[in-house]
């Protein structure tokens, strides 16, 4: 610096030295509030890549055993040491398929009531009450299903459509209990209808109040306001929120594990019983004795893995690609 | 020229226009039952667990150890989820501040698929991570399902954090800076505090999902003694929703009864501290927005 005279060569005031020691002290506490929330956001990455790490490693001796035969073979029997997980996915995918295919419709209605047709201090009541369906426990939802629904299941529901559509192959007789994929997938249904609608609510509400009464003024009754308006420009959140419900639906475990009863065999009717991947590992780890009996049931794992972070991998690219606000879940 | 128009004709819709009236009366009338139907299912699970549990509630029944009462079971499922709690809600909050006060877009994107992800982890997942990662080398312990839990409490608690944080006027954090406040100060002194009473309550929702997880429990906590309170988390602790699950797959009538009970006491636990910590965390944010 050069030693002309001026405001800023002067020597510095005793105050100001005294704040340099806070000024240090400042920069050093900005930086650790920062590298301390880097770390945190980092270790929550760090854990999901562990986990797949983990759960890849256990299934080593299987997936070296089996290779990708394991996903389209379909005998399980531990005590001869072969393994397949095809029926398994081949359970996943029907129960979550059939939650998925009753739950969705009657979820986005009631974000349509929700959002558009109830009064406010209804919403107040019902919204939260929806939500509560959400936070009962899957091992007492499961209780439930085994002990209450899966018996009016057997006697009533299954009978019913078994006469009345029975020539449909999936309608077939009904079992001597009510454990079955039916069953199973009523109880998912349940499980997802909350996370799609409370989803699907807010989506509605953010729909412009413009373009509905421009479809209103040009004559379109409210439901055509909906059909025509609404569900079309909330297309893509609702196709997330409802791969976010079939996420869900894939991975349950313990209720799934309660009514499905635990069937090996793949099955037109829904009325027989299954199993899932989820409720596979569920029912049987605690209780594997061979290694390769838990290596191929960590391969199950691998397979659930996968299809999780596809559904939701592609739940936030949806959300990204076409500006809605993913993965919305409570 | 409005030839056929005649002005005494009555105003009531008629032909195509009634038609699609009463379609949008139908799927309207529609909508309503699915709302309806959706509350129908709750008040049919909250009535058979209260109706088939309440007999089985007694001061015995909540305070002795097995065979009498679930004790022990209460205490171990409180445990776990306190250490659980401990452990997720400082590192959910962290990541809360480093998204809302430090992120810019990319990172702010990579946390929120990050959280998702962990979010949409099935929960027999992280049971067969804690299998890989503690249980197989060291044994069961309360501490390993604690660990589980906390992976399942760490998105909730940083989302809802997060959205309280971002409610925090940005008026607040300027005129901080503009006094000179370093930013560290600002957010420990100003930001925090004022989003203190909606961390809580997503920090209670959190515990609330967790307290009724039972996957992990069943790989990391199974072997728990239900005769004697212990309040060790580096033993195998019983817990709640285990000895629900075990009673469940048992398919004994009696033990039935004792399922509805610990069901009755769960279920109420977790409705009532859901139901109070989104009233309180609605009202802390109509609070913070007006």
């Amino acid at each position: 610096m050069s030693s002309t005279a001026g405001p800023a060569t002067l020597p510095r005031p005793r105050a100001a030295r005294r704040g340099s020691v806070r000024r240090r002290l400042d920069r050093l506490g900005d930086r650790l509030l920062y590298a301390i929330c880097l770390a945190a956001a980092l270790l929550a990455a760090a854990v999901i890549v562990v986990v797949a790490y983990q759960v890849v490693h256990g299934a080593q001796p299987a997936i070296s055993k089996f290779g990708l035969g394991f996903l389209t073979d379909e005998t399980w029997q531990p005590n001869f040491g072969e393994f397949g997980a095809k029926s398994l996915i081949f359970g996943t995918v029907v129960t979550s398929f059939f939650a998925l295919l009753l739950g969705a419709p009657i979820a986005i209605a009631i974000g349509i009531f929700l959002s558009m047709l109830a009064p406010v201090a209804v919403r107040g009541v019902i919204g939260p009450l929806v939500e509560m369906l959400a936070a009962i426990p899957s091992v007492i939802l499961g209780f439930w299903g085994i002990l209450v629904l899966a018996p009016f299941v057997h006697e009533h529901v299954e009978p019913f459509l078994h006469s009345s559509l029975g020539f449909v192959p999936i309608f077939g007789e009904a079992e001597t209990t009510g454990a079955s994929i039916f069953t199973a997938s009523l109880i998912l249904t349940i499980m997802i209808i909350p996370i799609v609608a409370s989803i699907s609510r807010d989506l509605f509400l953010a729909v412009p109040r413009e373009m509905q009464d421009g479809a209103s003024a040009l004559g379109a009754t409210r439901w055509e306001v909906i059909r025509g308006v609404v569900l079309p420009s909330t297309a893509s959140g609702i196709v997330a929120a409802s791969l976010l419900g079939l996420g869900r639906a894939l991975g349950e475990a313990i209720a799934v594990a309660q009514v499905i009863g635990a069937g090996s065999e793949i099955q037109a009717s829904l009325f027989r019983t299954g199993d899932t991947l989820a409720a596979r590992i569920a029912n049987q780890f605690p209780g594997a004795l061979t290694e390769l009996h838990k290596a191929s049931l960590f391969y199950c794992g691998v397979i659930l893995l996968v299809f999780g972070i596809l559904s939701n991998v592609t739940a936030d690219w949806i959300g990204r690609r076409f500006g809605f606000e993913g993965g919305v879940l409570r | 020229m409005s030839a056929g128009f005649d002005p005494t004709a009555p105003l009531t819709p008629s032909g195509n226009l009634k038609r699609r009236q009463l379609f949008s009366r139908f799927a309207l009338v529609g909508a309503t039952a699915a709302a309806v139907l959706a509350v129908a299912v709750l008040v049919l699970v909250i009535y058979a667990v209260a109706s088939r549990g309440l007999s089985a509630i007694s001061l015995d029944f909540i305070f002795k150890a097995a065979p009498d009462g679930i004790g022990p079971e209460l205490v171990g499922t409180g445990v776990i989820v306190a250490i659980a709690t401990l452990i997720a809600m400082p590192i959910g909050v962290l990541i809360a501040i480093f998204v809302t006060e430090y992120a810019g877009r990319r990172a702010t994107n990579a946390v929120k698929l990050t959280l998702d992800l962990m979010n949409g982890l099935p929960s027999i997942i992280i049971a067969l991570f804690i299998f890989g990662l503690l249980v197989e080398t060291r044994g069961q312990s309360g501490f390993a399902a604690a660990v589980a839990l906390s992976i399942i409490e760490v998105p909730l608690v940083a989302r809802g954090s997060q959205e309280v944080l971002r409610l925090v006027p940005a008026s607040q954090r300027e005129a901080a800076d503009a006094l000179g406040v370093a930013r560290w100060r600002s957010t420990m002194t100003i930001v925090l505090p004022a989003a203190l009473g909606g961390i809580v309550t997503s920090t209670v929702l959190a515990v609330a999902r967790a307290a009724g997880e039972t996957a992990p429990l069943i790989f990391a906590t199974s072997l728990g003694n239900t005769d004697r309170y212990s309040l060790n988390p580096f033993e195998p602790l019983p817990t709640v929703p285990v000895r629900i699950y075990e009673l469940s797959e048992e398919a004994n009538p009696a033990g039935f009864t004792e399922a509805w009970g610990l069901s009755l006491i769960l279920i109420s636990l977790i409705l009532f501290a859901s139901l109070g910590a989104r009233a309180l965390l609605a009202r802390s944010k109509r609070k913070m927005t007006a």
